[in-house]
């Protein structure tokens, strides 16, 4: 005798409906996890700056080629070859044909600034990826495995920790011809294999040594499946966390290299200062200040930028710096 | 504790080892070799580029090549610098290695301690204005771009106001008859530098053991006790500066401290911020400690709660980080140098750098690893003795 408003069991179906009963309470899980988590993000303002900045400057990014394609046209504006025609001298102040004036080379400042914020985006988020990638994977084997594997990967980290990066990536720019993708790969390396990797096996030392872990080595589960599955997951925060702060490293280590000329890049926010400090025009402090300010500002404010959403995403994932 | 060192000492020997390996192969993978910017002439006849190559010992085989470059690595054999020649490499070395040093320390030091101080301060008036301000200037000066926020330094301070020289190490000038070198005068600043440190650490602890031996308020009763920095300053401001002001190069030495004012606040203003955001983080952790409260409930006065309760326990965590922060910091001094035409290691490297100086280039390097493997050390020591569960595990 069957009750109405109930549905008859269905074994044939079962297990498909258990999988999804599953997976609709993880994706469920999930969600009200993210929600708190957005929660306690806006709660600290600055967080919230910090992801207006970012999207403004996303917006710049995504500007530069649809101006390239209507108004600016190629001769004038081109960020590395074009010409200011239509000014006589050079570097010529703001006007309204060049909001932020033009270069001591005739260039175009704003159309410069603009088509340098999509490389440094790349850059910064192909060096994150690569530092978080290589830092979840050798902390979470380190501290699964122990052991050899452990010391071989603690002590690379204590070299790569005690190598000042900066200046390793001077010499090596002298003995090869460096690019934006190289040099996003190589910070992604050195960060990956250094200090980060230090954090997130010790994140893995706290995760693996949780119940759940034990009883998914019992039920069977294989090293990767449990490394995979059980621990890099719980690795997440953390990451996003040190996503962040690699931005940072990252855009900040091209400015200062292109500043020195030692990059093959067409053009940056290092190297628009650059050339605006060969041409001899750094010193004079405030009357050209269109040739520093928008670049260093634009440096300065993405980097912190990236910085503050890190920091903002550190009271997420460390509940004890919460507001009591 | 001294098995501890050692075994620091130890693995920092490995690692030194690790890095003199690497700049051998990072030359080696290098398109070229050492003599490529100088052989590459294509008038030079055939037999004397191989004679030049042979000379730097590049017809031999890798590993032999390797083996030498290590022994003459440890024995300081780096060569001749080509942009300096005919003066070896380890030469222009040990005259600019004292300069970085001095630039790096004092702002360290400046800076941890500024750091520290601010860092408890926010903590400890959570969430008011004072916080906010401090950390978004906190962060924007740890990421501001340090060529242009040095540049602007320079213009303001140097160029506006005219308060300090413009840069480089001294004024020529000045020099021209100068009766000694500046590396002379120079070293003696460090020697007078370094006992004064010694000196102010020594009267710190022998105040401190006094204290705890009752023996401060039997000598001279009703003395505060903030009194130990008395002959500390007496020393320093007094003692030194007519010291020095009677040697003869009493001005000398003063040229050479004007050009170090400016480099030396940039650098600490720049690092100062990374302390103060940790100090802060490790201090709301421990603010929420029992002990704190029970310490509180004692009826401890604030600033004794604030201070000697929870700031000391929150000073963990930033050593720590003091460690992972060394060589971030050097890094800076790099970048500081350049733009002051500091005469350091950190110039040395951008300008053999740009000449393709590769003996010098190879050498800076090792030497900058070798001063970030010795800060390491300096750091690993201090935490140990703040830290004892470090040393017995």
């Amino acid at each position: 005798m069957e009750r109405p408003g109930i549905p008859p069991l269905q074994p044939s179906v079962g297990e498909d409906v258990s999988t999804r009963g599953i997976r609709s309470a993880k994706m469920r899980l999930a969600l009200r996890g993210f929600r708190e988590s957005w929660t306690i993000f806006v709660e600290s303002r600055i967080g919230v700056i910090g992801l207006a900045v970012i999207v403004i400057f996303a917006l710049m990014a995504i500007s530069h080629p649809i101006l390239m394609a209507t108004i600016w046209d190629d001769t004038t504006y081109d960020p590395v070859t074009g010409y200011a025609f239509d000014q006589v001298e050079q570097p010529a102040p703001p006007s309204w044909a060049h909001p932020l004036g033009t270069d001591p080379l005739g260039r175009d400042v704003l159309s410069q600034l603009l088509s340098s914020t999509s490389s440094e985006f790349i850059l910064g988020i192909v060096a994150a990826v690569v530092t978080v990638t290589i830092a979840t994977t050798v902390g979470a084997v380190a501290a699964y495995y122990g052991g050899i594997v452990d010391t071989l990967f603690m002590r690379l980290a204590d070299l790569v920790v005690s190598l000042p990066g900066l200046s390793l990536l001077i010499v090596l720019s002298a003995l090869f011809d460096l690019n934006l993708f190289m040099l996003a790969l190589l910070i992604g390396v050195l960060g990956g294999f250094g200090g980060s990797a230090i954090i997130f096996k010790s994140q893995a030392l706290a995760v693996s040594v949780k119940p759940y872990i034990e009883a998914a080595r019992v039920a069977g589960g294989s090293r990767s499946h449990i490394i995979f599955v059980h621990i890099i997951p719980n690795l997440l925060p953390l990451s996003f966390l040190y996503m962040m702060f690699t931005v940072t490293g990252a855009i900040f280590s091209e400015a200062v290299l292109s500043y020195f000329g030692l990059l093959n890049i067409r053009m940056s926010w290092g190297i628009m200062i650059h050339t605006s400090n060969t041409a001899g025009y750094l010193l004079g402090g405030t009357k050209y200040w269109w040739l520093i300010v928008p670049a260093g500002a634009s440096i300065t404010l993405l980097c912190s930028t990236f910085y503050l959403v890190g920091r903002a995403l550190d009271e997420v994932a460390n509940p004890r710096l919460r507001r009591r | 504790m001294l098995a501890y060192i050692s075994r620091r000492l130890g693995q920092n020997l490995v690692t030194l080892f690790l890095i003199v390996t690497l700049a051998f192969f990072l030359v080696q993978a290098q398109p070229g070799d050492y003599t490529s910017v100088y052989a590459q002439d294509p008038k030079l006849p055939p037999e004397v580029r191989a004679q030049i190559q042979a000379n730097f010992g590049l017809d031999k085989p890798l590993g032999e090549q390797y083996l030498v470059h290590l022994r003459n690595s440890f024995t300081g054999n780096f060569g001749v610098s080509f942009g300096h020649y005919p003066r070896t490499v380890m030469e222009v070395i040990v005259e600019r290695l004292p300069r970085t040093a001095v630039l790096f320390l004092t702002a360290t030091v400046i800076s941890f301690y500024i750091g520290f101080v601010q860092g408890k301060t926010m903590a400890w008036r959570r969430g008011g204005f004072l916080e906010y301000t401090m950390t978004i200037s906190g962060a924007t000066l740890s990421t501001v771009f340090t060529p242009w926020y040095a540049l602007m330094m320079i213009w303001l301070f140097a160029f506006q106001m005219g308060w300090f020289p413009l840069g480089k190490f001294l004024d020529p000038l000045l020099w021209r008859e100068a009766p000694v070198s500046a590396d002379f005068i120079f070293n003696r600043m460090l020697v007078t530098g370094g006992a004064f440190g010694g000196f102010v650490l020594l009267v710190m602890l022998a105040w401190q053991r006094a204290g705890a031996r009752g023996l401060r308020s039997a000598v001279i009763p009703g003395l505060p006790a903030a009194a130990w920095w008395l002959p500390v300053v007496l020393i320093g401001a007094v003692v030194i500066p007519v010291a020095w002001a009677l040697s003869g190069v009493g001005s000398l030495a003063w040229d050479i401290v004007k050009h170090m004012v400016l480099p030396i606040a940039t650098l600490t203003s720049i690092s100062f911020a990374g302390t103060m955001l940790l100090t802060r983080n490790s201090m709301l952790e421990t603010l929420r400690e029992d002990f704190v409260m029970a310490a509180r409930a004692k009826g401890l006065p604030e600033r004794v709660v604030r201070d000697k309760h929870a700031a000391r326990n929150a000073l963990l965590p930033v050593v720590t980080s003091l460690v992972y922060s060394l060589a971030f910091a050097i890094d800076g001094s790099v970048i500081i140098e350049s733009i002051f035409s500091w005469p350091g290691l950190g110039l040395t490297l951008l300008q053999a750098v740009r000449g393709q100086d590769l003996p010098l280039v190879m050498a800076a390097f090792v030497f900058i690893g070798i001063f970030a493997l010795m800060a390491h050390l300096v750091a690993d020591v201090l935490y140990a003795y703040l830290d004892p569960r470090i040393r017995y595990s």
